[in-house]
């Protein structure tokens, strides 16, 4: 357990949350989009958590952040979902290229 | 290398493969799976971490409710097994880049902070410790976030029905007599 530095849970998030990121740049679709959304999301909790077991053990505030992480974005989920199916009957598409009226 | 480090290092490779697949495959409901599959990876980091409240309300949040409203979605607006069409070129080659130089940087900065890790103190994550400390109201409690979000999550609800209401025929008129 304790072989295993806090330094090599930290490239793990790191490297999800680039995923993520590169996700998000290459997807045109808002459904993936929001997918590499919550992958982001997923990385920030993996820190919390491990800042707090490993730098903090006396304490129980990291677990609580990510917590309330996770039901932000549920309720972010939701509401995403609601748009989609609300943009796909005025656009019979889920592209963000083709949803451009306040685009400037 | 011992049997705890394998397991780290096998969870971390399934949470990074299959989010790697999830953002490149290029039918969305494939995508979706490897979505899963990272998700029930990162579970597993947190139980491997030894925090099994966060363990189990990951599952119960991310793999049943947030994964299943998305291939709802999917059901509900494109034809699954069609492909997505690829991205140009230039943007994957940009977008990689990007972020292969972020990581290394990342990467870089971490490996030079000296972590003064405490190991010697147990952790203790008991869910009655947790409840207590949620729910409490002295300087060290989370019970106004705790009422912060649980307002936010009803108004969350109360949108998500206004914005995905079909406009009914009765509901037009109503409105149209409104703008007169």
């Amino acid at each position: 357990m304790n072989e295993i530095p806090l330094t090599h849970i930290l490239f793990v998030s790191t490297a999800l949350f680039f995923i993520g990121m590169y996700g998000l740049f290459t997807r045109r679709n808002i459904i993936t989009m929001l997918m590499s959304i919550e992958l982001m999301l997923n990385s920030v909790n993996i820190n919390f958590v491990a800042f707090n077991k490993y730098l903090f053990p006396d304490k129980l505030d990291g677990l609580f952040f990510s917590l309330f992480i996770i039901t932000i974005a549920a309720a972010e989920a939701a509401v995403a979902i609601a748009i989609i199916i609300n943009l796909y009957r005025s656009h019979q598409s889920i592209d963000v290229d083709d949803a451009t009226e306040m685009k400037f | 290398m011992n049997t705890s480090a394998i397991i780290f290092y096998a969870i971390a490779t399934l949470i990074l493969g299959a989010a790697l697949l999830a953002v490149t495959t290029l039918k969305i409901f494939r995508s979706a799976i490897w979505l899963l599959f990272s998700l029930v990876g990162i579970a597993a980091l947190y139980f491997w971490m030894q925090v099994e409240f966060i363990a189990a309300i990951q599952i119960v949040v991310y793999v049943g409710g947030i994964v299943v409203l998305i291939i709802f979605s999917i059901f509900l607006t494109q034809q699954s097994g069609k492909e997505m069409a690829k991205p140009a070129a230039s943007k994957i080659i940009f977008s990689a880049l990007a972020a292969i130089l972020g990581t290394a940087f990342t990467f870089n900065l971490i490996n030079h902070y000296g972590f003064n890790t405490i190991s010697a103190q147990p952790f203790n994550t008991n869910v009655s410790e947790i409840g207590t400390q949620m729910l409490s109201t002295t300087s060290h409690g989370f019970i106004l976030p705790f009422e912060v979000v649980s307002m936010l999550l009803l108004a969350a609800m109360v949108g998500c029905i206004v914005i995905a209401m079909k406009p009914t025929a009765a509901n037009i008129v109503h409105l149209n007599k409104k703008e007169d």
